[in-house]
């Protein structure tokens, strides 16, 4: 019954017994260890839980496990090479674009999946791509102006 | 094993918190006047000086988002004479922190900071003595740079704090030493990095969720579907076939257990019970005229001049009831304890904003001993006044030893809206007059259910009266609220400035006068108008009578010594009722303000959380069932909804550093109504100002 699912985490090859039923955040936190991915709502409402799957923004509470063999998923434990920080995590340190900080890993893997895909969003695209990502302590026109200089630095790296 | 008065005892803590008529501050009142505990004397409580120089600063405070982090480490770094980043802050471990009142009331910077700055310049005043000895030259001849003291013009004689302390306690200690005046602030005052950033943007920053001791049972627990709805019967049998899958059942408390939280939370889902159903009766529309009938009888508060003379001169009179709904903290992070037990002593983290409360309570509730209770308190993801309790820690402790595991417990979202303490519904009635010469000849205001907190206007009327009745404090008659309320960002005052604001806006429109000159004109406060004015400025106010078509708002208030005054513009769709919120300015006078990007960022934080409970937020409810239990029903500001916010600091070095967690938030709901008003010239009464509640001001 058991079944092996093997995928790519943060660049390195993971294989997990857990149950391809379960949801992939908490796996990823209870499992495999990485706590940075954060579970706000658990119904894929709140955006806390976002990491990248193939590269595509996905809500790690509401994704099951299965859904992710064979793929390579990025966390927000993986954006930090060498200990230099991805531009987007320069840009919300920059801006003071967080408060609290659950919201913040979610908020920033939005954002790294968003220039990836549109390099240069205008604000419109920005506010649309990043609806699903809620701040309760108001740190929005931080983070606005965060994704809007990382995109000026060239963030889609 | 489960011991029988465990049970019991969970039993009636449980019936508390969904029974929930209790409210955390009358039990820290309650808890603080049994210990009256205190900030303590002795700076070793505060500040602890490594060889290598670091300081480590120990506070009772907790970093919820608000960056008291930084600005604490500010202060101790300011008046030590040692660089921000020589300074680690651990905040809110009650076997490593001195005790601390709790974390709210926008009180860190305003009450505790002089605690702290004390505490430090006594600090720095012992060093240099100890300086003095060592170097064998006078204390007037030392000079302090970056933790090292030297002799002034001898810069080769010196010694660092680290090596004058070697890491030990510091026995000496000094009377009377003052803290720095601000004219002698080098660090304080300037933009500063916050302390918490670079472990927030790396996923690094631990909250209680992420404290996974080896061996962790994750408990969720059976909630009734309504407040006040008893269990009637339960059968578990279907969740205990899930392998690995733990029971704890007694009385009302059914909690499954799982190494695995989504396996725990699934299990849950398989237990079949039955619930008598709820006496509430009262619904979301219903609660206003239920408040008014079950509130205890109007407190005057204020009794000044006369009433009946203000009638007797009035030209023309103004009534109106303001209403709003309860609403949701809903922070990101839900509420969350691990318990953990060692041969008898209590190690609890929590999502709470008042660790050393909860040791208390953590202490009665499982009749330990203090010194076998140690609260820990991680990164709290956002608490706005509903961490202040911390049930779950209770519930976590009691389940961890029945369990004989350490035991998370970590409310979905669905507990989190039903058990929330929420911002009470509220009812506010406010008649004034107007004289011939076109001033307020008497003011009476009449708030039930909300609380006192800014209930008296800001204005020098001559003759008014404010009366109160009902609380988010608690005292309230049973059945009252059909659930628990609490301290929501900036209490009682959102409610009371909302009313006072809008019905000084309708006063201004009846006299056909500009709202900023009304204002101005009856105002005795120069902080205040100052506020006022520079707000204007900046936003470009130029006079009109309201409604102008333009969509602008003005409000202000005073939040203790915090002077604040907000101007908005909106554009209202008349066939959608949709408001859109296309600018903000806020100009506020906190006295000294420590990080002035750290206050920006709470103002900034108080407006777009203050559009939520202005346009979006109430707590839908029915027969005490909570009818929003996530966010796609309530709605929290997004992204498309925040405004440009530009955010004036007053430079006063005059007055103490004040609190700035809460004062902008308050005047969010006037602000928008009255900006309202001048768009399309309707009063909004009740908050939240919805498209359904414009539209049909829109026709009345």
């Amino acid at each position: 019954m058991a079944m092996t699912i093997s995928f790519t985490l943060n660049g390195r090859p993971v294989s997990t017994d857990a149950d391809g039923g379960r949801m992939l955040a908490f796996v990823l936190r209870n499992d495999l260890g990485l706590t940075g991915t954060k579970v706000g709502c658990g119904e894929g409402f709140c955006g806390a839980c976002t990491v990248l799957v193939d590269g595509e923004p996905v809500r790690s509470c509401s994704t099951p496990l299965s859904a992710v063999a064979g793929k390579k998923v990025l966390t927000i434990e993986g954006l930090e090479l060498n200990g230099v920080l991805h531009p987007v995590q320069e840009a919300f340190l920059d801006h003071g674009a967080y408060q609290c900080g659950f919201c913040t890993p979610g908020m920033i893997m939005s954002t790294v999946a968003l220039l990836q895909n549109t390099p240069r969003p205008d604000r419109r695209q920005v506010a649309e791509s990043l609806d699903g990502n809620l701040c309760r302590c108001g740190a929005h026109v931080r983070i606005l102006a965060a994704v809007e200089a990382a995109a000026a630095k060239g963030g889609a790296k | 094993m489960t011991n029988r008065r465990d049970f019991l005892q969970t039993t009636t803590a449980l019936a508390g918190a969904l029974g929930l008529f209790i409210s955390f501050p009358l039990a820290a009142q309650e808890t603080e006047k049994a210990s009256r505990p205190s900030y303590p004397k002795d700076f070793n409580a505060y500040l602890r000086i490594g060889p290598d120089g670091r300081v480590g600063c120990f506070v009772g405070k907790v970093e919820m988002g608000q960056g008291s982090m930084t600005a604490l480490a500010m202060l101790a770094a300011e008046e030590l004479d040692v660089p921000l980043d020589r300074v680690d802050m651990l905040m809110g471990d009650t076997d490593l922190c001195p005790w601390d009142g709790g974390t709210w009331g926008s009180l860190s910077v305003w009450q505790f900071g002089p605690v702290l700055r004390g505490a430090a310049a006594e600090a720095r005043a012992v060093l240099l003595q100890l300086a003095a000895e060592r170097l064998g030259v006078a204390t007037v001849r030392l000079q302090v740079k970056e933790g090292v003291v030297a002799v002034l013009g001898a810069p080769d004689r010196h010694v660092a704090y680290g090596d004058l302390v070697a890491g030990q306690r510091i026995e000496r200690h000094l009377q009377d030493v003052k803290p720095k005046a601000v004219k002698q602030f080098s660090l304080v005052g300037k933009d500063a990095a916050r302390k918490d950033g670079r472990a927030k943007v790396t996923g690094a920053a631990q909250y209680t969720a992420d404290i996974l001791p080896p061996g962790t049972l994750h408990a969720c627990l059976l909630r009734p579907p309504a407040h006040g709805a008893r269990l009637s019967t339960v059968d578990t049998s279907a969740a205990e076939l899930v392998p690995g899958v733990k029971v704890l059942h007694n009385g009302d408390t059914v909690a499954v257990l799982h190494a695995k939280p989504d396996v725990a939370r699934e299990a849950l889902g398989r237990v079949k019970a039955t619930f008598a159903s709820s006496p509430s009766t009262v619904d979301d529309a219903s609660i206003f005229a239920h408040l008014l009938k079950t509130a205890p009888p109007l407190k005057e508060l204020v009794a000044k001049g006369s009433i009946a003379a203000g009638e007797a001169a009035t030209e023309h009179r103004h009534e109106a009831t303001y209403l709003n709904a309860y609403v949701a903290h809903a922070p990101m992070e839900p509420h969350t304890a691990v318990a953990q037990w060692d041969k008898g002593r209590l190690t609890v983290w929590a999502s709470t904003q008042a660790p050393f409360l909860l040791k208390s309570q953590l202490v009665q509730a499982l009749g330990l001993k203090a010194q076998d209770v140690r609260v820990i308190t991680p990164f709290l993801g956002g608490g706005f006044g509903g961490k202040g309790g911390a049930p779950q820690a209770i519930e976590a402790a009691r389940l961890a030893r029945m369990a004989g595991t350490p035991v998370q417990v970590t409310w979905s979202r669905k507990e989190e809206f039903f058990l929330d303490t929420f911002r009470p519904a509220a009812v506010v009635k406010v008649h004034a007059g107007l004289d011939k010469a076109g001033r307020v000849s008497y003011w009476q205001h009449d708030v039930t259910a909300a609380g006192e907190a800014e209930s008296s206007p800001v204005y020098a009327f001559e003759h008014q009266r404010i009366r109160s009745s009902g609380s988010w404090m608690g005292g309230n008659p049973p059945g009252m609220h059909p659930f628990a309320v609490g301290a929501w960002r900036a209490p009682a005052a959102n409610t009371n400035v909302f009313a006072s604001e809008s019905h000084m806006d309708a006063l201004a429109a009846k006299a056909k006068v500009d709202p900023l000159a009304f204002r101005l004109k009856h105002l005795q406060n120069p902080r205040l108008a100052h506020v006022l004015q520079t707000a204007a400025k900046a936003f470009g106010w130029t006079p009109k009578p309201a409604p102008s078509g333009r969509g602008w708002g003005v409000a202000c208030a005073e939040h203790r010594e915090t002077m604040v005054a907000a101007m908005a513009e909106v554009v209202v769709d008349r066939k959608t009722g949709e408001v859109r919120v296309k600018r903000v300015v806020v100009a506020q006078d906190m006295g000294v303000v420590v990080n002035p990007d750290g206050a920006r960022q709470q103002v900034e934080g108080c407006v777009t959380m203050g559009l939520g409970y202005a346009l979006t937020e109430e707590v839908r409810f029915k027969n005490g069932q909570v009818l929003d239990d996530n966010f796609d029903t309530y709605r929290i500001p997004r992204f498309a909804q925040v405004p440009s916010i530009q955010t004036i600091l007053i430079d006063n070095p005059d007055l103490p550093a004040q609190g700035g967690g809460e004062p902008a938030i308050v005047l969010m709901g006037a602000l928008i109504a009255n900006a309202i008003h001048d768009a399309v010239g309707a009063r909004l009464l009740h908050l939240p100002m919805t498209p359904a509640r414009v539209k049909q001001a829109l026709k009345a």
